[in-house]
């Protein structure tokens, strides 16, 4: 068999078109995804009986299935049971901002929880009220030991963008498969599309080890 | 003047009774030394005061204040009664000086510099002033446990909480923090104090209480309790110590 590697040359800029539309879902994906698992986290770790039950049935829910099956679901079945039509940008942020929420969500309530109980009592025994706490004493020493599990799930995240080839958005693994099924360049294509997808991990890997580095874990 | 005053306390951890009934007047000036056995309600009875433990029954005035009351009212005794633990918890991410400085800056309402300033004071007045730049990891057990108290002291408060406070600390670690606090006694403080040094009971204490059972079992000027015992358990107690 022949290789033919100018082919990635030819094609790379649709390749990084599609990269960037990856990116794009990844970001706004997990801004909206830390937001969220912020909130159900700390209703788990400080939230009476009901927000505590919400997170909980929140988070049960989406770890319990597929990411796949979530997509198809926004997009395919929502239109039908709300009468809410998406388009499939809007499916696939909605996706990734549910599904890294709810595993972000616990990663949150493990950082919050693994700080002694003791500098929680420190920091009321002087006269602040707990949420003071939470936000000046244990928040910032739980950030520290957030930032391995989360840069995991960043970059699990970025990978699940390329499940998005269901409902037709065109990012990276989308793109791919449709150069590959004009020119059958199969081994030349996913080769290409697989570099993409490691310098953009890699350099997310990066980022979050100098952050780590920066920050004694306390 | 009573400063602290429970009446008829109780408080149960589920069907465990820890403190039954306590009735019990601390006055201003009063460095009160509470002894007795593990488990015997000595650092519940503590705890209750600043109200990290809720009473379940009875009830707790500080300073004119109910435990009982608001979540603001709560924080007031808080800022009335300084606390000091056993496993000094100072915040590991700031340094000695920002430890001292919390307090006023964020309970207090100081500004920056005032809130330095004073906490600058309280370093110097634990001998610490040298350490300001220093993270708790690299100051010892006995160093920690000085930056803990000034920074109890940074709120101003009226009464002084110490639960076990030498208990984590090496032998000749000890005295450094039992000087501190015996300077703050003399200074008029008034202060609570769980703990097994019973030289310090007999030097700085003006009362002793023996607590067994959740009962204050014993309450007296501590050096004639301490070299005649006036009950059995305390005796026993007293042995082992």
């Amino acid at each position: 068999m022949e290789m033919d590697w100018s082919v990635i040359i030819d094609f790379l800029p649709q390749l990084l078109e599609g990269a960037r539309t990856t990116i794009y879902i990844t970001v706004v994906g997990l801004l909206g995804g830390v937001v969220l698992g912020t909130l159900a986290g700390l209703m788990r770790a400080y939230g009476g009986r009901v927000l505590n039950a919400i997170a909980f049935a929140y988070i049960e829910l989406i770890r319990g299935t597929p990411i796949v099956v979530q997509v198809m679901f926004l997009y395919f079945a929502l239109p039908v049971l709300a009468d809410l039509r998406i388009d499939p940008m809007s499916a696939a942020f909605l996706a990734i901002i549910v599904n890294a929420g709810a595993y972000i969500a616990e990663i949150v309530r493990g950082a919050f929880l693994s700080i002694g109980k003791g500098l929680t009592e420190a920091g009321l025994a002087i006269g602040l009220p707990h949420w003071k706490v939470l936000v000046y004493i244990i928040g910032p020493l739980a950030f520290r030991r957030l930032i391995p599990p989360l840069g995991n799930q960043f970059i699990v995240s970025l990978k699940d963008t390329s499940l998005f080839i269901v409902i037709g958005v065109g990012e990276l693994t989308r793109t791919g498969q449709e150069i590959m099924a004009s020119n059958f360049r199969a081994v030349e294509i996913w080769t290409a599309v697989a570099i993409i997808y490691l310098v953009m991990t890699g350099t997310l890997s990066l980022i979050l080890r100098t952050i780590e580095k920066r920050m004694r874990i306390l | 003047m009573t400063i602290i005053e429970f009446k008829n306390t109780s408080k149960s951890f589920g069907p465990l009774k820890v403190l039954d009934g306590v009735d019990l007047s601390i006055d201003v000036g009063e460095v009160v030394v509470l002894v007795g056995p593990s488990g015997s309600g000595k650092s519940t009875l503590l705890r209750c005061i600043n109200g990290l433990e809720m009473i379940t029954g009875g009830d707790l005035i500080i300073d004119g204040l109910s435990v009982t009351g608001s979540a603001r009212q709560l924080r007031e005794i808080r800022q009335e009664a300084g606390m000091v633990f056993q496993q000094f918890n100072l915040f590991p991410q700031l340094t000695a000086l920002d430890n001292v400085a919390f307090g006023p800056a964020k309970v207090r309402g100081l500004n920056r510099a005032q809130a330095r300033e004073t906490a600058l004071d309280l370093l110097e007045k634990v001998g610490l002033r040298d350490k300001a730049g220093h993270y708790p990891a690299e100051l010892s057990g006995g160093q920690q446990q000085r930056v803990a108290i000034a920074r109890a002291l940074a709120v101003k408060p009226k009464v002084m909480l110490f639960d076990e406070p030498t208990s984590a600390l090496d032998p000749e670690l000890k005295q450094e923090v039992l000087n501190v606090m015996r300077a703050l006694a003399e200074e008029g403080m008034t202060m609570v104090v769980v703990t097994h040094e019973m030289g310090f009971a007999k030097q700085v204490g003006t009362r002793l209480i023996f607590m067994e059972h959740g009962h204050i079992a014993v309450d007296g000027n501590p050096r004639e309790v301490i070299d005649t015992p006036p009950n059995d358990r305390m005796k026993d107690f007293l042995q082992h110590v």
